[in-house]
């Protein structure tokens, strides 16, 4: 049976990662699962966790008033879920919706966030990690808004 | 790789419209068939024709439909200026003037007993479509097939049915993204390079095929290039403003190349300074 430790210390984002460091962030670990439908965390509430998917879909949404909610990403198997835990202020930017039945490690963010202060080359580990997630956003975001297939 | 036109090439033959479908709100497929008594023309996957509207004018347009089926042309045509409009209204039953075809074709030797990656965005999966075509109908002779699509919105992909039926054979990998996502749409939101972090891919086996604006294409390049392909072993297939499509007029002169007879089909190694030039 694979465990937490395992999982971890076999996912992409944490490759390299000492297996003393891989051991501390799974003291902040747990498996979690979202039916489809749910709400993994909605536009406001506090970030107090990030997630590894391991199976299944999610979709970042927003809301506008008198719409429907506006889906900008959907992330899947191996994706990271939420970087708004390790900023101050520390609240969701946007609802997270499993549209699929999504299997998942949670990371307790507070936890989290107490050992990279207390330990600065774990947080510059995981500051890094984060740092390269959010540059592939970014650039997804810039490309997604030159809306390349328009009609010119 | 490039075809062989044995007619005066500057002479367009004179096909009936046998068919316009629906594809998107804004984008037709159009089946030309010969006029009674002229032979058909066969085309390398990613050829283009010129296409005469008469009275009108004339457009370079690749060719969308099965190299296999020698009776026929298809193409599909987005509605976005005077020509275009005029071409995907026309009636079945109705003349269209067709030269070609012109330029390269998809690297289909090349690829072979390769897995090939498709790469499309937008109206780039219709010149991609022959290439799918061929190694959908020589199985035996190729690897995997990936194909990854991004689109604007769910309304704007093409071919969806046939997207679908593709995705259902094991040897293939079919991952669909849109830019902007509605309600009832339950596949991937988000850019087309997106994509890559699912597709099961072995690029030192592989040959990708890429198609769609160029923006969308420079960002493609450096993901598979990241992912561990050759530039060799990239091809593209590159738009410019095509006239004669021979070569004569240099209309789409691109640098060195005339990507009416040197192209439209490039390797990506050809293409990659002059992609990241200003203003060519």
């Amino acid at each position: 049976m694979e465990t937490l430790e395992g999982i971890i210390a076999e996912h992409h984002f944490f490759a390299g990662l000492e297996s003393y460091y891989t051991s501390l962030l799974t003291g902040c670990a747990a498996n979690v699962r979202f039916a489809p439908g749910t709400y993994i965390f909605k536009e406001g509430e506090e970030a107090n966790e990030f997630y590894l998917i391991r199976s299944g879909k999610v979709a970042l949404e927003i809301f506008a008033p008198h719409r429907n909610p506006i889906v900008v990403e959907t992330l899947g198997a191996g994706d990271i879920l939420g970087w708004s835990w390790l900023l101050p202020p520390y609240i969701w930017k946007f609802h997270a919706h499993a549209v699929q039945d999504t299997r998942a490690i949670a990371l307790d963010g507070k936890c989290l966030r107490t050992k990279c202060e207390e330990n600065h080359d774990l947080g510059y580990e995981v500051l890094k990690r984060f740092a390269q997630i959010m540059e592939q956003r970014l650039e997804a975001t810039r490309l997604q808004l030159l809306d390349v297939y328009a009609a010119r | 790789m490039a075809g062989t036109i044995t007619t005066n090439p500057m002479l367009p033959q004179p096909y009936l419209v046998r068919d316009v479908a629906k594809e998107t709100p804004d984008t037709f497929s159009l089946r030309l068939e010969p006029e009674a008594g002229a032979n058909g023309r066969s085309f390398q996957p990613g050829q283009f024709s010129m296409l005469w509207v008469f009275g009108i004018g004339e457009l370079p347009i690749s060719i969308s439909g099965d190299p296999a089926l020698h009776d026929r042309l298809v193409y599909t045509v987005r509605s976005v200026g005077q020509a275009t409009h005029s071409l995907v209204n026309q009636r079945v039953g109705d003349s269209v003037g067709v030269r070609g075809p012109f330029g390269a074709s998809w690297p289909t030797e090349a690829a072979r007993g390769r897995d090939v990656i498709v790469v499309a965005g937008g109206i780039g999966l219709a010149p991609l479509r022959p290439v799918i075509y061929h190694v959908l109908q020589n199985r035996k002779d190729y690897g995997r097939l990936v194909i990854l699509y991004g689109g604007r919105s769910p309304r704007d992909l093409l071919y969806r049915k046939e997207l679908a039926t593709w995705a259902r054979n094991r040897e293939n990998q079919v991952l669909v993204t849109v830019d902007y996502g509605g309600l009832s749409w339950r596949g991937h939101v988000g850019v087309v390079t997106t994509l890559f972090k699912y597709a099961r891919l072995e690029p030192a086996r592989s040959v990708a095929m890429v198609c769609g604006p160029e923006i969308m294409m420079r960002f493609v390049m450096r993901e598979l290039i990241t992912q561990g392909l050759s530039r060799d072993d990239i091809y593209l297939s590159m738009e410019r403003n095509m006239k004669c499509a021979v070569g004569f007029c240099g209309h789409c002169q691109y640098g060195p190349y005339f990507i009416c007879k040197d192209g439209p089909i490039f390797r990506y190694e050809q293409m990659r300074p002059l992609l990241e030039k200003y203003e060519l």
